[in-house]
């Protein structure tokens, strides 16, 4: 079926290629760049006129057309800066920049057939806060090999933290240490929320090394259970966390959640001489800046995945996926680097928890439950597991299509075909299929990294050989 | 069935300190539990039997459930994650059966009763047999050489599109089922009345399970399912025809889905899109602490699952309740898995080692 789409695909092609003059062994001997502008070309000039016919046309469509196509060439391969090479980080440094810039432009952007206007910068913050999660969860699944289908309990975790530490929940207590916008005579605690973030972090990856401690020896498919079942169990200890063993100790204040949750800020003489915003909560382009935190929060994240990936122990990490008894002959000290793994991807999910619930100002239990966990794997298995480009794709659009994109599909199907389909009803679904068609068609994901993608088809067959398959 | 024939080798000179510990937290674990529970039993006897008889009840249900997982696993080593939605959808055909098909109300005559009871049976053990078949058709098969967390992943996507498939046939709130069953008492015991509810869904159950043992044991398709469970390469060789073996164990255990599926229906008269995801990980619970890929293990397992929820749901005397009822399951899997991965009857097996 996909061969054969392909294939007529392919021949509309070179049929249209023969046509202005280059049959298939002209083009074949065109140098490779020229070959790529040409295809790269026809691909922006069909998405031009979809958007022309289907969406609402804006000029700025046609500079996003120049951008991409600029990048999509790797006319910059070769850029040096006095002798030392920069062209690979020319699409990274391009990106950043269209990222940080977005809340300048968000106004005049094209709307694209069928998906609508693109995301609004509150809709930006959650796609990043989930770019992060997604990236803590690669460290797990993508680089270890891992299948955890408990992360939601990490962010939970975060979110909590960032409650107890951030917010009136204990309200015998009263300490404030840098946190912003109290008012007069709050109790409780109250720390910055730049601290807080730290100690979710920490004590998230507390967390993930005392659940992995005990479950890491079991393999594969088992692991995966025992984190369902933490996934499970401490959201709801902290839906019943409201009175705790019958002491009456109000640990997590039960369904309705801690709330509210303090908001980040620098301060007020951050504020006034370094142009810091002293409050996010009240500062007049909120969304901006708190768009900027978590591009900041994002991009620190990338980093330790990169830098980590190429470290001892995610090369580790790495031989442990591709065969975990084969690592450990080798040296690999199999428990210790796993636990690593957990505690790392738990330190990231703790703090886009507590950065996510300080965003929202609340930590509330209904927010973490199992399918949390299967949209942040979806994420990860959609871009493509292990590889950074792939995870930050796949979390921004899907978190995207949680937030805006379904709701937009959905008024597009129900306006052109007058039905009245609830779309975002059925997400779960869409996910379950996007999870499903990934797996048979393209397991190593959209944007895969070349050693998983190697690791998937090696022992994929058409046809079932008995005398080859030994597991 | 005799799942892993390979067991663990590896010999034993001196036990180490920490099993010790284990065995000794197991039994002071124990201990406690019996503890409570005769506290409980000689505080209100009568009462102690009436969640006796929710606790048989409930883990009849799951043993079908439980036994679903417990095949598969034992065939392909796979957590058919989707078993539980095909056993909501065995719910949902029930439902719809007795609600449309028979349009029975509450507390029917005798005759339609059966006859819808049966009818339903049938229908919903062999759509669901048909449905999970056609899962492992689509969603398994083309990842047989594939590393195994693959298919797991696919099982997870198919569970939450079967889902969005009731919810796109039956909406997202309760279908209410009307209490067909007869509440009549069948026997009487420490003042406590068996109501014929309860006494169906175990008359129901038993035979099904007995007709299992016997299809698994006796028959030619028994034989070679054991025979693909033990080895599948070997099984090939010897001229079995393993794809056709694995659908047929999926078929199995879909029918078994569907026909818990109908005793959720009646029992507990309501069904709900999501009603098999939370089941679902209760009947694997029950299977993991049976032994998973042993079928008397998976019967045992969902019994004793069974009791514990009843008991933490409805004794008086300090018991945490329904609020906590996940949890509890979820850490006696957990401490299933840990320490014991075998479980109560299954077999030592590299995985767990």
């Amino acid at each position: 079926m996909r061969l054969r789409i392909r294939g007529v695909v392919s021949a509309a092609w070179w049929r249209a290629l023969a046509a202005v003059g280059l049959p298939q062994e002209r083009w074949r001997a065109l140098p490779k760049l020229r070959r790529r502008a040409v295809v790269a070309a026809v691909w922006l000039a069909i998405g031009l006129i979809l958007v022309a016919l289907f969406g609402v046309w804006r000029t700025s469509a046609l500079v996003i057309a120049v951008v991409v196509y600029l990048l999509a060439l790797p006319w910059y391969r070769r850029l040096t800066i006095r002798g030392k090479p920069i062209g690979p980080w020319v699409p990274t440094a391009a990106i950043l920049v269209i990222a940080i810039t977005y809340p300048y432009y968000i106004g005049d952007l094209p709307q694209l057939p069928i998906f609508g206007p693109f995301p609004q910068l509150s809709t930006m913050v959650v796609m990043m806060i989930f770019t992060m999660m997604a990236l803590g969860l690669n460290f797990v699944v993508g680089y270890a090999g891992l299948l955890d289908l408990g992360y939601v309990a990490f962010y939970a975790m975060g979110a909590y933290m960032a409650g107890w530490f951030a917010s009136n929940q204990f309200a015998k207590q009263n300490v404030d240490f840098g946190a912003v916008g109290l008012y007069k005579g709050a109790t409780g605690f109250h720390f910055s929320i730049w601290l807080v973030l730290l100690m979710a972090g920490v004590a998230t990856a507390v967390v993930g090394v005392l659940i992995g401690l005990p479950t890491l020896r079991l393999r594969g498919d088992y692991l995966a259970i025992v984190t369902l079942g933490f996934g499970e169990i401490l959201p709801q200890i902290a839906r019943n966390g409201d009175n705790l063993f019958g002491t009456g100790f109000n640990l997590t204040n039960g369904t309705g959640g801690i709330t509210p949750i303090d908001g980040p800020g620098f301060g007020n003489w951050a504020g006034q001489h370094l142009h810091l915003p002293a409050n996010y909560l009240t500062a007049t382009n909120l969304d901006r800046v708190f768009f900027w935190t978590s591009l900041v929060l994002v991009l620190i994240t990338v980093f330790c995945s990169a830098r980590l990936r190429d470290s001892r122990l995610g090369r580790a990490w790495i031989a442990i996926r591709e065969d975990e008894v084969a690592a450990a002959a080798m040296g690999v000290p199999l428990m210790r680097t796993k636990t690593w793994a957990y505690a790392t991807g738990a330190f990231f999910g703790g703090v886009a928890g507590a950065y996510y619930a300080s965003y929202k100002s609340g930590a509330f239990p209904d927010d973490f439950f199992f399918q949390i966990s299967v949209f942040i794997l979806c994420m990860v298995i959609l871009g493509g597991m292990g590889n950074i480009w792939g995870v930050i794709f796949g979390a921004c659009f899907l978190a995207y299509l949680d937030r805006e994109g379904l709701a937009n599909v959905g008024a597009w199907i129900n306006g052109h075909f007058g039905t009245h389909l609830d779309v975002p009803l059925y997400e779960f679904g869409i996910f379950g299929a996007i999870l499903v068609i990934v797996m048979l068609f393209r397991p190593e994901g959209l944007i895969p990294s070349s050693r998983v993608a190697e690791e998937f088809h090696e022992g994929v067959h058409d046809e079932p050989l008995y005398d080859v398959v030994t597991e | 069935m005799a799942t892993h024939a390979e067991t663990d080798t590896r010999i034993r000179l001196r036990r180490s300190p920490t099993s010790y510990l284990t065995t000794a937290a197991a039994t002071i674990l124990l201990g406690l539990l019996v503890a409570w529970l005769v506290v409980n039993l000689v505080k209100s006897p009568s009462y102690f039997f009436t969640i006796s008889f929710i606790g048989l009840t409930n883990g009849a249900v799951y043993a079908l459930v439980a036994l679903g997982y417990t095949l598969v696993y034992g065939i392909l080593e796979l957590i058919n994650f989707a078993h539980g939605d095909v056993f909501m959808l065995g719910g949902m055909f029930s439902a719809t059966m007795i609600i449309s098909v028979f349009n029975l109300s509450a507390h029917p005559s005798t005759g339609p009763m059966i006859a819808a009871i049966v009818v339903s049976l049938a229908v919903a053990m062999a759509a669901c047999g048909v449905i999970n078949a056609t899962i492992e058709r689509v969603a398994y098969r083309p990842l047989r050489g594939a590393p195994r967390l693959a298919p797991l992943i696919t099982a997870i996507g198919m569970s939450f599109i079967l889902q969005d498939v009731a919810i796109a046939w039956k909406g997202p709130s309760y279908i209410a089922v009307p209490q067909i069953l007869p509440t009549g008492r069948v026997f009487t015991i420490g003042g406590t009345h068996y109501k014929w509810d309860k006494f169906i869904v175990v008359v129901i159950t038993v035979p099904v399970l007995i007709a299992l043992m016997w299809l698994v044991q006796k028959t030619r398709q028994g034989k070679a399912m054991r025979a693909t469970a033990q080895d599948r390469d070997a099984a090939a060789m010897m001229g079995i025809n393993v794809d056709r073996t694995i659908s047929f164990t999926f078929l199995i255990a879909g029918a078994l889905a569907g026909a818990a599926g109908l005793l959720y229906a009646l029992y507990f008269g309501q069904v709900r899109y999501d009603t098999g995801f939370q089941l679902g990980l209760i009947a694997f619970t029950a299977a993991v602490l049976g032994g998973i890929g042993n079928l008397p293990g998976a019967v045992l397992g969902a019994l004793c699952i069974g009791f514990i929820q009843a008991f933490n749901e409805g004794l008086r005397w300090h018991s945490p309740g329904s609020d906590w009822t996940q949890s509890i399951v979820f850490s006696i899997l957990i401490l299933i898995l840990v320490f014991r991965p075998e479980g109560l009857l299954g077999e030592r097996t590299p995985e767990g080692a």
